[in-house]
């Protein structure tokens, strides 16, 4: 049997080059067909009434105008008279119409009563949530109170950042058609193709054999879209009643107030060390809110272990759409609140935080060795040891400038993959699995390993994902596929090979294990002239194709988990405004053996600019007195745009030790940082901590107030 | 964050607010207090042709072809193309001239396609991204953006590319400052602006260098 490895550094044709994105033509084009662009015979456009109220129980609905309405072909009650709504926004009532605008028109013929209920939209303060407070357990280890009361500086701190949506460009929703009574098609917009499809089945009590999803493309998802949703099964009613296909697709508002959050998190920080900068204790008392469920709790402190801890962390239900896995999920918010903290405890023992870090760095244990490495790389990049000042830019002028850093971890280890490889008898090549393409590269990943693999160029490639036909793979949450897709894809296409050695071992008078592929040729090894081409050796396979495929978990060293990962920030701040603008930042990441650099640092620049949105603007602006969001809309919820971006600098780490990790996901660690790295840049610049993201010129202006360099 | 795209582009149905105000006697930045003026805006000038609530023909030219539909007046020039026409390369995000996902190319300047009634677009040169590849090469726009991995998920790309066209068309000389303003009126969610800054330059190059095409 086939030995499953990656193939020796000298002798990799593709992994490790620059390989354009082979879905780049059809995205540029706009030719890439995403499930907002699907359309099907006879299909309506579906809509959803919700709810104005924060929290209320529905008294009645009456929707018998809009069914009355010329076009609308299906009206649905998704949640009846008796149900408690616990947040604005949330599906009350589902219509499908010929086209959208009359489906706008019912929606606005429905008459629903409502008895309100008090609602709690703010956490940020806890002594104000009342019993919404859930708090757990205090958790303890060493001896923090004789820590605190030996140390040398001891600092006190309140962080936090507000509750952010996930804001993918395409919305939610989907397409659904009905085959018939029992069986389903549906084309959602999703981030597990194969999982959604059970998921339907599983709701609307069908085989799970019956429903089959399709998805090419998908316009981001970010960790919001793994299930089907209560408006995607209630597509599939809607078709099923109306006997037609339906759309629907949530609008900006509904996307942003209801289909995607990220649990808040603030916390009264307490932090110590000995005059000589050893870093010794650490006592929180964090809370947050993901919605009326609560939310995680943060992994505080993050990275760093310090010997003596006491944290307590308080889940608060909120009236605001749930929490949905964001990128990264409660790693953004352990890293601000931890590495804040530790600026600031640095700032008070007068010395420079990477000379703290570096003097702690065994705190971080397995990793640490990597990590000062990284910081010691990124502070170059930087020019942070001639660049860097103590707090507070004692420059004159308005414009204050100063440096931050961050440092993260994250685990992605390889999801459960199945691959097929085909191999044709006129050498064309087939790689087919249920995976998406978030935009991370999947496609291009799998690829490159699976020509990598033959000895063919990419192109000589087809692809097949995206339809649940297809062998299953898992959902991409969590930097979990590039390592279940690469190692699936390499183990198929290596016992496709086997198959094909043997095939044509006999004419080339050698034993199969004697052969290899490359540059388009079946050859001997260390004979490379003795050789088939790919086609002749293809064409020995008569009229039957060979069909392999592989697993993951399986066989060989392919892939494993855990990565490090530092960034750094130069921003100034113009205290008579208040605005904070990004010079650079940098990011030094390591993620094990990389398939293709590009795409690579694409994934880095991309989750640092995802950072600087968070840190300077991102923001679910609740109100008070009516409860609902009140910038579900991009103008308000703001993202930055290219001006806002400054100079980005990525550095991969690489080399033979990083290679023997295997392959590991990189879609969440680089987005962790940021925030902390920029916050600290910028309570560097002015003297004073900004403590809640994101940092607008009101808070940076509020601090000033406080003290600083203004 | 960066420069409007023109939407007010002026119609022919009198329908712009710029057009209202100016009708109203008023400047566009006097503040609107309640008088003669006012009075005046609400009766409709002669001029002004009422179209619907019901369908009306329309006659649209995209990418050099004319094609005839039945639409309703309120039916933006976004969803012609998109539900009524298949060209579904434009994009609806934000849907309010935010976000530049739908940026088309309306005689020879970009506008967001989803605040333009496709009234309006009578009579103009509708350009979208499928119209630009010519006879299956690229354009070198969409090459670049291939090139410098100036797309992820790519549903920002299509507006991204036809503002950048329209970009360079104003500017075949850009300073990376130039390209930092002038496109700041796109925005991309997955991150791709130091790919699409790489792009736009590289992109000013070919087509100095004589590879543009059509
Ligand atoms: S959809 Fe038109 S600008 Fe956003
Ligand atoms: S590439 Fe995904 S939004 Fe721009």
């Amino acid at each position: 049997m086939a030995e499953y490895k990656w193939p020796e550094a000298g002798k990799r044709a593709l992994i490790g080059k620059r390989t354009n994105r082979v879905d780049g033509p059809a995205k540029v084009s706009g030719s890439a067909k995403y499930t907002y662009d699907v359309k099907r015979p006879g299909m309506l456009y579906g809509k959803i009434l919700r709810c104005p109220h924060a929290h209320a129980r529905i008294v009645s609905i009456d929707t018998s105008e809009a069914e009355k309405l010329l076009g609308v072909k299906a009206v649905r009650i998704i949640q009846g008279p008796g149900t408690e709504i616990q947040w604005a926004g949330d599906e009350v009532v589902g219509v499908a119409a010929v086209e959208e605008t009359i489906a706008e028109d019912a929606l606005r013929k429905i008459k629903v009563q409502y008895e309100k209920l008090p609602h709690l939209v703010h956490e940020e303060e806890l002594e104000k949530v009342g019993d919404r407070a859930k708090p757990a357990a205090e958790q303890v280890s060493g001896d923090p109170d004789s820590a605190f009361k030996e140390a040398g500086v001891v600092v006190e701190g309140y962080y936090g950042l507000p509750v952010i949506t996930h804001c993918a460009l395409e919305a939610h929703g989907c397409v659904a058609e009905w085959e018939d009574e029992q069986n389903l098609t549906v084309w959602p917009s999703t981030q597990g193709v194969a999982r959604v499809a059970g998921q339907f089945a599983e709701t609307l009590g069908l085989p799970a054999g019956n429903v089959r999803a399709l998805m090419q493309y998908v316009g981001g998802g970010f960790g919001a879209k793994f299930s089907p949703d209560r408006w995607g099964v209630e597509t599939a009613r809607l078709a099923k009643q109306a006997g037609k296909p339906v759309k629907l697709m949530l609008e900006r508002a509904p996307e942003l107030m209801v289909a995607g959050a990220r649990p808040s998190a603030f916390a009264r920080i307490k932090v110590a060390a000995t005059k000589d900068g050893t870093f010794t204790a650490w006592q929180s008392e964090s809370w947050g809110t993901g919605g009326i469920g609560g939310g995680g709790s943060p992994p505080i402190p993050y990275v760093w272990n310090p010997p003596h801890q006491r944290k307590r962390h308080t889940a608060i239900a909120a009236n605001i759409g749930s929490a949905r896995a964001w990128r990264a999920p409660n790693h953004p918010q352990a890293c601000f609140l931890t590495m804040c903290a530790i600026e600031d405890l640095a700032a008070a023992l007068k010395m420079d935080p990477l000379e703290f870090c570096l003097k702690n760095i065994a705190l971080t244990g397995e990793r640490s060795e990597i990590y000062r490495q990284e910081l010691i790389q990124c502070a170059e990049l930087m020019d942070w040891k001639k660049k860097w000042h103590p707090r507070g830019d004692p420059s004159v002028g308005p414009i204050k400038r100063g440096l931050g850093l961050a440092i993260h971890t994250w685990g992605g280890r390889a999801h459960d993959s199945e691959c097929r490889a085909t191999i044709h008898p006129d050498g064309s090549v087939e790689v087919s699995l249920c995976t998406q393409d978030l935009g991370t590269g999947t496609r291009t990943v799998v690829a490159i390993v699976a020509a990598e693999t033959f000895g063919l160029p990419v192109d000589a490639i087809k692809l097949n994902v995206g339809d649940t036909r297809l062998p299953p793979s898992g959902g991409s949450g969590g930097s979990t596929t590039v390592g279940g897709v690469s190692s699936s894809t390499r183990r198929a296409a290596q016992n496709a090979l086997e198959q094909l050695f043997a095939k044509v071992a006999p004419d080339l008078g050698v034993a199969p294990e004697q052969l290899e592929a490359a540059g388009g040729t079946i050859r001997v090894k260390g004979n490379p002239s003795k050789n088939l081409t790919w086609k002749q050796a293809a064409a020995k396979l008569g009229v039957t194709p060979i069909h392999a495929t592989g697993k993951n978990p399986g066989p060989g060293n392919l892939n494993s988990s855990g990565v490090g990962g530092v960034q750094m920030a130069d921003v100034s701040v113009d205290v008579e405004t208040g605005v904070v603008k990004i010079n650079k930042m940098a990011a030094v990441q390591d993620c094990g053996l990389i398939i293709d650099p590009k795409l690579a640092e694409s994934q880095v620049y991309g989750a640092m600019i995802m950072g600087i949105c968070y840190s300077l603007f991102e923001e679910k602006v609740m109100d008070r007195a009516t409860g609902r969001m009140l910038n579900p809309n991009m103008e308000f919820y703001k993202l930055a745009g290219m001006a806002d971006i400054g100079e980005l600098v990525v550095q991969m780490v690489t080399g033979p030790e990083h290679d023997s990790r295997g392959v590991i996901g990189l879609g969440e660690p680089p987005v962790i940082s940021p925030g902390p790295a920029i916050g600290n840049a910028v309570a560097n610049a002015i003297g004073v901590r900004v403590p809640t993201l994101p940092l607008t010129p009101e808070r940076v202006l509020a601090a000033l107030e406080k003290g600083g360099v203004a | 964050m960066g420069k409007r795209k023109r939407t007010d582009t002026k119609p022919e149905t009198g329908l712009s607010r710029r057009e209202f105000l100016k009708g109203a006697g008023l400047a566009v930045s006097t503040p609107l207090l309640v008088g003669e003026g006012v009075a005046e805006a609400a009766r409709p000038a002669t001029d002004v042709k009422i179209l619907g609530p019901g369908k009306v023909p329309l006659l649209l030219r995209v990418n050099g072809a004319k094609h005839s539909l039945s639409l309703e007046p309120r039916v933006t020039l976004l969803d012609a193309l998109r539900d009524h026409l298949d060209l579904t390369g434009s994009k609806k995000v934000c849907d309010r001239a935010t976000c530049g996902a739908c940026t088309v190319i309306l005689d020879g300047l970009p506008v967001y396609s989803c605040s333009v009634l496709s009234v309006e677009a009578q009579g103009k040169e509708i350009q979208t991204v499928e119209g630009l590849a010519k006879a299956g090469q690229l354009h070198p726009v969409q090459a670049a953006f291939v090139e410098n991995d100036a797309q992820q998920c790519g549903f920002c790309t299509p507006g991204f590319v036809m503002a950048c066209t329209a970009f360079l068309d104003k500017h075949p000389n850009p300073t990376p400052e130039e390209v930092r303003r002038g496109l700041g009126g796109n925005l991309c969610r997955c991150g791709t602006y130091v790919g699409v800054r790489a792009a736009v330059l590289q992109a000013a190059k070919t087509i100095k260098g004589g590879g543009i095409h059509g």
